[in-house]
């Protein structure tokens, strides 16, 4: 396919790689933001491709992985409801609440649906009048113009029926924590290349500036990833700490407008927890008052739950770079994609599922 | 969760700017997909789309240049070879 298969081309992430090397003079960590990015590179072995001295960590920016416990709850809750349609991403579908997942109340009986986009779950709710129709509104600021665009063709159609339960999560504050925790070792960032295709890069330049940290928007074929880190350790290696752009074929400085503006017009930016991290200040999205009616968590009366995490499970280190799977006692004994402790083994993004399908 | 794929406009319908839609070719499977943000793109046109929505119109030239710069770090790698032997 275009657009893809160039970006695979082995000798050319050969000739990356040994360009990598070549420049390389000290150790460097370097944190791939996404857990898109994190899943081709373990898929594609481009870690092993790097030298010695080059550590990749894997961030937060897996939506399944971060989205709080207690929300997994109010997911099942509201979806074990008789009168409820619940719409889901498929890979909601098996993250482990306190008690049990969407998969184990989709198999008692509850009507627990899969779909490939929020528009489809408008539609749903547009041909199911009786029923309420609510979708697990989940994702980084990529899935947000979608998300948005279904509350705002619900409002605009007059669909009472349905409503979102949001878990919106944004890529910037969560770098910021990670680069203020008095154990962070990351020295250079990876951007998420779709994030940024909505949201531009220019929120960047602040965090670059204030933690003397280099940032390079980057995309998600192994071509791309070895280019973000080249640029990066070009980056480090000369004591800068610019914000680079090499993803330039689908992000613009300020991205998409448009897309800008639906989001604005639906969300505002509130506090948010993540799972295995806690609360992080201006770190998400909710619904703004006008769209207030299409939130599931008062439809539905379960806002004000609260779910304290398991002690098991190292995800939250996991998640901000400090431990690797393999740290973990749990990792591919006790904890499997098929019986998971954590989100990061659940989701495909996650770091841990990602080196149990493909490291051991 | 933000894989976004790239595909080809094949055809737009809609008038509206946020009911416009296009069928959009990934690889030859045929999917419709939302072209509300992308006000811009017109058959013939490859977008990258997430959940749906396309999130914008690829640049072509951009695309190219990738290969530009890993024409000239292969040089770069291969000139270093050079001035380190002896």
């Amino acid at each position: 396919m275009k657009f893809i298969d160039e970006y695979r081309d082995r000798e050319g992430a050969e000739r990356c790689a040994r360009a990598i090397a070549k420049i390389t003079t000290r150790p460097w960590t370097i944190m791939e933001v996404c857990g898109g990015q994190t899943h081709a590179i373990v898929k594609f072995g481009i870690d092993e491709l790097l030298p010695k001295d080059v550590t990749l960590v894997h961030g937060p920016g897996c939506p399944v992985c971060v989205t709080p416990l207690e929300l997994i709850d109010k997911a099942v809750e509201i979806a074990s409801r008789p009168d409820v349609i619940f719409c889901s991403f498929g890979d909601m579908l098996r993250v482990p609440g306190s008690k049990r997942d969407l998969l184990a109340v989709k198999s008692t009986g509850g009507d627990v649906r899969i779909v490939y986009s929020p528009l489809d779950a408008v539609k749903i709710a547009a041909e199911n009048p009786n029923r309420q129709v609510v979708f697990f509104a989940v994702g980084f600021e990529t899935t947000a113009p979608a998300n948005a665009m279904a509350a705002f063709q619900a409002r605009q159609k007059g669909i009472k029926n349905f409503s979102l339960l949001v878990s919106h999560v944004l890529v910037p504050p969560a770098i910021e924590a990670i680069l203020s925790s008095p154990h962070n070792r990351v020295q250079g960032f990876l951007a998420a290349g779709h994030v940024c295709a909505v949201m531009g890069y220019t929120e960047y330049f602040a965090i670059a500036e204030k933690y003397h940290v280099p940032i390079v928007v980057t995309g998600f074929e192994p071509i791309d990833i070895l280019q973000g880190i080249f640029s990066c350790i070009q980056q480090l290696e000369k004591g800068l700490f610019q914000v680079e752009n090499s993803y330039a074929r689908a992000v613009q400085l300020d991205g998409n407008e448009p897309a800008q503006k639906m989001i604005h017009e639906v969300f505002h930016v509130i506090p948010r927890k993540w799972r295995g991290i806690g609360e992080i200040p201006y770190s998400g999205f909710g619904l703004t008052e006008k769209y207030s009616e299409f939130d599931a968590e008062t439809r539905f009366g379960v806002a004000d739950y609260t779910t304290e995490e398991s002690t098991d499970c190292i995800s939250g280190l996991i998640l901000q770079g400090i431990k690797k799977p393999a740290d973990c006692p749990a990792f591919g004994t006790v904890c499997t994609p098929e019986h998971p402790l954590g989100a990061t083994m659940v989701s495909t993004e996650g770091a841990c599922a990602a080196y149990y399908r493909y490291r051991r | 969760m933000c894989l976004a794929v790239p595909g080809k406009i094949l055809s737009v319908a809609g008038d509206d700017s946020i009911e416009r839609t296009g069928r959009v070719s990934f690889g030859g499977i045929i999917k419709e997909v939302s072209l509300a943000f992308t006000p811009e793109a017109v058959p013939g046109n490859y977008v990258i789309v997430h959940v749906g929505v396309a999130l914008n119109v690829l640049d072509e030239a951009e695309a190219n240049k990738v290969f530009d710069y890993l024409r000239q770090m292969g040089e770069l790698a291969e000139l270093e070879d050079a001035s380190a032997s002896p």
